[in-house]
C-alpha cells in the first residue's frame, strides 16, 4: 500500500495540539510507517508554495488544529481543503473556536487597543497598529487581516471528522491513526469521542444534585470521591461530551468543557445555564441573586471552549451593529 | 425600506399566560400583533436554548410568561424559570444583548389587560432597540 500523505497545520492555537501528536510516543513510528508528512509547520520545513504545487486531493489526511482568526488561516484552510481528501478538525479550537474564541467577547479594535496601546509593557506613543498593507520605500509590506470574529474550521470549509479536546487525548488520536491505517473510517461528520456526556462516564459518587453555594476552585479542597458539582464546584460535565478519559476529574479538577456539547445539544452554554440554575437551591429573590453573584462569569465559563460554534457566536457590540 | 416591525417570540404557559392571552382575544382588547406565541406547558419548560435559538432565527425579542409565583400548576415550575432566567440574563448581558430584548413577566388567566399592556410596552421597547443583529452586525 502506498504511504498516506499527511498534513498537520496550526492556525490560532497554542501549539499544544502539535505536542499531543508527539505524545503518542513510540506509536509515532507507526504513524511514520503509514504516512509521509507533507506539511507540518511546527516540526518540518515546508512552505505554502509546496502545497500550492500539489495536485488537488493529493493529500490524504490533514489534521488541522486551531481556530480561524486571520485571513491567512482562512486562505490556507481553503487551500488545504482543495488539496486534501480527509479534513480533520483536531482539538477544541478547530472544532468549536476554543480558548482563542473568547476574543468573540471583543473585537479587533478593542483587542488592538489593549494589546498594542494599553498593556503596561507597551511603549507605543505613535499608536502603531498592525496594518494589512504598509508602504515603505522598498515596496509594499503585507500582513494577514485580523478578523473581528474567531471562527471554527467548519465555519470556513467542509470538515470530515472532529477530534475534540484541549488537547485531544492520545487514545483518540491513536484511534484515528488505526482507522487510517486500516482504512476503516467512520461516517463523515463523526466526532471521534463518546456520544454521551462526561457525567455519564464519571465514576464519582453522586448522591443528589442540590447545592446552595458555589465555590471557586481556590476556595475549597474537594473530596476526590464525590461529584464535584454536588460539592458546589462548577463542573461542565452535564453538558460536555465524554470520551476524554476523565483527565481533569481524575486529578480532582472540575470539567472545563473542552469536548464541547454532547450529541444532540445545540448550545453548550445555554444547557449549562439550565443545569446549574436547576440544581441551585434558591427560592427567594435574595437566594437567586446570591447564585447569580457566585457565578462570576457565566458566559466565559460556560462557553470557555465553544464560543465560535455557540448559537450567538459573538458578543453584540454597540456601534458595530448594522441592521440586517 | 418600510418601518421596522419588531418580531417577538412569546413562550406562554398553558395554564395562566396563554389563557390570559386568550382572554385578551375573546374580550376583544386591542393590542399590537407583534408577538408570535408558542404555547408551552409551563414557563419552566423554556430551555435557555429556546431563547437563543429564537433570536438567532430572526426574532428581535423574546417574552417568557407564566403563572405568578405561588400559582404554578406544577407547584414550583416557575420558580425554576426565575433561576434559569436570572442566570441567562447575566450571560446575555455579557453577550451584549440589551435588557429589554428578553423579558420574563407573570400573567394569570384573568389578566387580559395586563397581558395586552405588557405586549404593547415590550414591542415599543424592542422597536427602539432596532432589529436583532443575527450575525453580530460585523463582518470578518
Amino acid at each position: 500500500m502506498a504511504k498516506l500523505k499527511l498534513a498537520v497545520f496550526w492556525a490560532a492555537s497554542c501549539g499544544g495540539c502539535d505536542v499531543a501528536i508527539l505524545d503518542i510516543n513510540e506509536k509515532i513510528l507507526d504513524l511514520a510507517e503509514i504516512a509521509d508528512i507533507v506539511l507540518w509547520p511546527c516540526a518540518a520545513d515546508f512552505k505554502y508554495h509546496h502545497v500550492e504545487a500539489m495536485e488537488d486531493k493529493s493529500i490524504d489526511v490533514c489534521l488541522w488544529n486551531g481556530s480561524v482568526r486571520t485571513s491567512e488561516h482562512e486562505d490556507i484552510a481553503k487551500l488545504l481543503r482543495a488539496k486534501t481528501k480527509v479534513m480533520v478538525a483536531f482539538g477544541s479550537c478547530a472544532c468549536f473556536g476554543g480558548i482563542p474564541a473568547l476574543a468573540n467577547f471583543s473585537n479587533r479594535d478593542e483587542i488592538f487597543e489593549r494589546a498594542y496601546i494599553e498593556a503596561p509593557t507597551n511603549d507605543n506613543p505613535n499608536r502603531t497598529l498592525p496594518q494589512t498593507l504598509t508602504k515603505v520605500k522598498e515596496g509594499e509590506l503585507e500582513l494577514p487581516e485580523f478578523y473581528n470574529t474567531v471562527h471554527s474550521l467548519a465555519q470556513v470549509i467542509d470538515v470530515e471528522y472532529y477530534i475534540p479536546g484541549c488537547p485531544p487525548p492520545v487514545d483518540l488520536i491513536l484511534k484515528v491513526v488505526d482507522a487510517l491505517a486500516t482504512g476503516q473510517l467512520p461516517p463523515p461528520g463523526s466526532v471521534i469521542a463518546s456520544e454521551k456526556t462526561l457525567c455519564d462516564e464519571c465514576d464519582r459518587i453522586k448522591e443528589g444534585k442540590s447545592i446552595s453555594k458555589i465555590y471557586r476552585p481556590h476556595q475549597i479542597i474537594p473530596d476526590d470521591k464525590k461529584c464535584l458539582l454536588e460539592q458546589g464546584i462548577l463542573c461542565m460535565g452535564p453538558a460536555t461530551r465524554g470520551g476524554c478519559g476523565l483527565r481533569c476529574i481524575k486529578v480532582n479538577m472540575p470539567c472545563r468543557g473542552c469536548f464541547g456539547p454532547p450529541a444532540g445539544v445545540v448550545d453548550q452554554g445555554a444547557k449549562l445555564v439550565s443545569a446549574i440554575a436547576s440544581i441551585y437551591n434558591a427560592g427567594s429573590e435574595e437566594e437567586i441573586s446570591k447564585m447569580v453573584d457566585e457565578i462570576v462569569d457565566p458566559a466565559g465559563t460556560f462557553y470557555r471552549f465553544g464560543m465560535s460554534t455557540s448559537l450567538l457566536k459573538r458578543k453584540r457590540i454597540a456601534g458595530l451593529n448594522s441592521p440586517r | 425600506m418600510g418601518e421596522f416591525e419588531p418580531k417577538i417570540v412569546g413562550f406562554f404557559c398553558n395554564w395562566c399566560s396563554y389563557r390570559g392571552a386568550d382572554l385578551a382575544g375573546t374580550s376583544r382588547l386591542k393590542y399590537v400583533p407583534n408577538v408570535r406565541v408558542i404555547r408551552v406547558m409551563c414557563s419552566g419548560r423554556v430551555d435557555p436554548t429556546f431563547v437563543l435559538k429564537a433570536l438567532q432565527s430572526g426574532a428581535d425579542g423574546v417574552l417568557i410568561s407564566g403563572c405568578h409565583i405561588g400559582d404554578c400548576h406544577y407547584q414550583d415550575g416557575n420558580r425554576k424559570t426565575v433561576r434559569r432566567f436570572s442566570l441567562l440574563k447575566k450571560m446575555l448581558t455579557q453577550l451584549g444583548i440589551e435588557d429589554e430584548r428578553v423579558q420574563l413577566e407573570w400573567v394569570s388567566a384573568s389578566e387580559a389587560t395586563r397581558f395586552a399592556s405588557i405586549v404593547n410596552d415590550m414591542t415599543e421597547e424592542v422597536r427602539k432597540l432596532g432589529p436583532f443583529p443575527i450575525n453580530g452586525g460585523i463582518s470578518g
